[in-house]
């Protein structure tokens, strides 16, 4: 996995690449948790993404929570289909914000 | 050279020459199987045929006289403990007579595998959890203990425990056995969908017909320790095999052995 975070343009930008699995769902959590504690809004792109695992999206789920308790937006962006299939599975797609364009979550700041 | 049962395109699990004993009776001979990937292999056979033996070799639980089993490119019978361990955390289970530990929650017992080989953070751990627990409908029964759950729950936790660690391979040992048609159907629609969305290699060992029509990509028939036909559900009905045709249509046992040796069996001489 590949994890790179971008700020500016009044939020920040979380890029995935690469398999999203046990040994790395830690450090993008951490990679979430972070970006939230410093106040912006956080937006994740899972465009290259290849293979995101429960513990993956157990982190997104985490990070979902805690920016609403911050009350902060929190959007996911370019899902892969197979990645949109493990969380329609588990009932996941209808609670976060899905975005295929991050204009349409800058209109929303 | 023996002939392989299986399709060609690297398989998930390739077993070949494999003997077994429990000595000194030989109980699986010269098995020859390629398990594909991504797919649900279906391994029925009558009683005392010789399924859980074979499950229990994919597994590494038991030891074969001689063989090999490769599981993702590793051969297990040669395969060191560290080697070993590797290929297990890809590997979920859930036995006949799997039972869960007593003393602890059903999510507990989920919890087991990611508390012992995982070091995720404890948030992480419980969203896991409920994630699994979702996936088989059991979420509202996760603080209760496995003394409390009906035998459909207990089924249903036991597979949460199994695909927790996100396996690549899925072992089920007669999963509906003993479950009410729509709890078996909806156990049977789950494992479709863990082989599309995840993408898992699911083998299992069922007797039920109706299961196994709708969910096999392949079946393998095990019959007095081999495997003698291994194909798509539509070439297994199109077998000229007369045990296999009696196993499809429920044909009594003593329609398919030779009755003289049945009755040398039961008097003796
Ligand atoms: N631990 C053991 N010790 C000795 N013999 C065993 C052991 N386990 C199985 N066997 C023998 O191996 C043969 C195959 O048993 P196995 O459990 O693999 O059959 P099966 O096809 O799974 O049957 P079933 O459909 O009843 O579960 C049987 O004859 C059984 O008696
Ligand atoms: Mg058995």
């Amino acid at each position: 996995m590949e994890c790179n975070l971008k700020s500016g343009a009044g939020y920040d930008l979380l890029e995935l690449s690469g398999e999203v699995d046990l040994q790395y769902s830690p450090q993008l959590r951490e990679k979430i948790l972070g970006s939230l504690r410093s106040g912006a809004p956080l937006l994740i792109d899972l465009g290259r993404v290849s293979y995101i695992d429960s513990s993956g999206i157990a982190s997104l789920v985490e990070g979902f929570q805690a920016a609403k308790s911050a009350k902060l937006p929190y959007g996911l962006l370019n899902i892969s289909s197979t990645a949109l299939q493990v969380l329609t599975l588990t009932r996941l797609d209808k609670i976060f914000n899905l975005y295929t364009d991050a204009a349409h979550f800058e209109a929303q700041l | 050279m023996t002939s392989v049962a299986g399709t060609a395109a690297s398989p998930a699990i390739s077993i070949r020459n494999l003997f077994v004993d429990y000595f000194p009776r030989r109980i699986l001979t010269d098995v020859n199987l390629d398990i594909p990937a991504s797919q649900i292999t279906v391994i029925m056979g009558q009683s005392g045929a010789g399924k859980t033996t074979l499950l229990r070799c994919m597994l590494g639980l038991k030891k074969p006289s001689s063989g090999s089993v490769h599981i993702l490119g590793t051969d297990i019978v040669r395969a060191s403990r560290r080697e070993l361990n590797a290929v297990r955390k890809q590997m979920g289970v859930a036995f006949q007579g799997g039972a869960l530990f007593s003393s602890m929650s059903v999510a507990e017992n989920i919890q087991l595998a990611l508390r012992e080989h995982t070091s995720l953070d404890e948030k992480t751990i419980q969203i896991m959890t409920r994630i699994k627990l979702d996936m088989v409908n059991m979420l509202a029964a996760e603080n209760l203990m496995p003394s409390e759950l009906s035998g459909g729950m207990t089924k249903r936790a036991a597979l949460a425990r199994a695909i927790v660690m996100d396996p690549k391979l899925l072992f089920f040992d007669e999963p509906s056995a003993g479950l009410d048609p729509s709890t078996a159907a909806e156990l049977d629609q789950l494992m479709i969908t863990l082989k599309t969305t995840l993408r898992m290699t699911i083998i299992v060992v069922t007797h039920e017909l109706d299961s196994i029509f709708k969910i096999a990509d392949h079946i393998a028939v095990m019959a007095n320790g081999r495997v003698i036909e291994f194909g798509t559900p539509q070439q297994i009905i199109a077998s000229a095999n007369p045990e296999i045709q009696g196993m499809l249509n429920r044909k009594p046992r003593e329609n398919i052995v030779d009755t003289d040796a049945h009755l040398r069996r039961l008097v003796g001489g």
